[in-house]
């Protein structure tokens, strides 16, 4: 094992910050080129009109996730190393649900509000205020809140993952995840073709 | 310049991934948003109050103490998105300046809510640990239980709000 490559080797924090800022440049290009800088274009996901974000995210999830399973599996990327979100059940829904009414109402979602701040959409600049105002309030009431976001009530399971969950090895659930991608790109072509028309009649 | 169409959003999706993969790879880490977002705001409230920071034990994990908030990886993560997307807008024709919406609502409107549904996905994207990015995209990949159930969550809230705000978009 010698991946993940910084933690193993130890490597200074800036490096790792260097690596960060290009892998973000990347990122932010992507999502750009792929029209999500425009929040209309984003919302209308919702409307089953244009299906971009689901189609674009459900592919790189199915890439990362392949890729890891097999760089793990050949003893190359030590996944006790990696990063895995901590699984606190109860307040990852609710905040999800409040995430939901977020990007219905507001069109974008934190890393799109930034490519769309990048080329020069008001809107996003509105959105990002409305962000970094939730994210203070949050900041302060934290602390009231400590047995549902920490706590007993939280839900906290752990690095649980979703093959654990279900009793399956990674691979068998990973094989899965991409079945329903595949599933799901081909669902999202034609609810395009059904519903899209009106879309561009009007945009 | 007319704006140069969007790009595949299947091969955009699978750049994304790789972008994703070698971040795992080579930091350990995924990508994330909100989290830069907290840091530069617990970095403001650090320079205005420190003793405000270190009473909240929350505010304190990021920046209590000597602990500097904005120096993660996070911080230079968000940078380059928007660098990276500064870069594809001028590039596509698409750096322009806009408000975009649907054809029902005046601009002014527009920015009502685009503050209202900020507000609400930055505070839910606390409570949950993370946002689009740092939670489904990153979660999702990892194959993070908690993260998935976000993921659903998301897009549950999302679809059930959109029927009542319908006219903001269509």
């Amino acid at each position: 094992m010698f991946a993940p490559l910084a933690v193993i080797g130890e490597w200074k924090d800036g490096i790792v910050w260097l690596i960060s800022f290009i892998l973000g440049v990347g990122w932010g290009f992507v999502l750009e080129s792929a029209g999500f800088g425009n929040s209309r274009k984003l919302a209308l996901q919702f409307y089953l009109r244009d299906l971009t974000v689901f189609k674009t995210m459900f592919s790189a999830i199915a890439t990362a996730m392949a890729g890891i399973i097999f760089l793990s599996a050949f003893g190359w990327l030590d996944l006790e190393s990696m990063f895995i979100n901590p699984t606190y059940l109860w307040p990852g829904i609710i905040g999800g649900l409040i995430m939901g009414v977020g990007f219905a109402v507001g069109g974008y979602c934190p890393g799109t509000s930034m490519v769309g701040l990048a080329t020069l959409k008001v809107d996003a600049a509105f959105y990002l205020t409305g962000i970094l105002f939730g994210i203070f309030v949050f900041g302060e009431i934290a602390p009231l809140i400590d047995s549902f976001f920490n706590g007993k009530y939280s839900g906290f399971m752990g690095r649980a993952t979703l093959p654990q969950f279900i009793g399956l090895s990674a691979g068998v659930v990973g094989f899965f995840v991409i079945l329903m991608a595949l599933g799901g790109f081909w669902g999202a072509e034609w609810l395009e073709r059904r519903f899209g028309k009106s879309a561009h009649r009007s945009a | 310049m007319q704006p140069k169409p969007y790009s595949s959003p299947y091969v955009m999706g699978v750049l994304l991934g790789l972008i994703l993969l070698a971040s795992f790879f080579i930091t350990g880490q995924g990508l994330g948003a909100s989290g830069a977002f907290q840091r530069a705001i617990v970095a403001v409230e650090k320079s205005i109050s420190p003793e405000h920071v270190n009473q909240n034990s929350y505010l304190a994990h990021y920046g209590g103490g000597k602990e500097n908030p904005l120096a993660n990886y996070l911080i230079f993560q968000i940078i380059g998105v928007f660098v990276g997307g500064l870069i594809s807008g001028v590039m596509s024709g698409r750096f322009r300046v806009e408000i975009n919406h649907g054809p029902q609502i005046t601009d002014r409107q527009r920015w009502l809510f685009a503050i209202i549904g900020g507000a609400f996905f930055g505070f839910g994207s606390k409570l949950a640990r993370g946002c689009t990015s740092g939670v489904a995209l990153t979660g999702g990949a990892s194959l993070s239980l908690g993260s998935w159930a976000t993921m659903m969550a998301i897009f549950a809230g999302a679809y059930a709000t959109a029927y009542f705000v319908r006219r903001l978009w269509i």
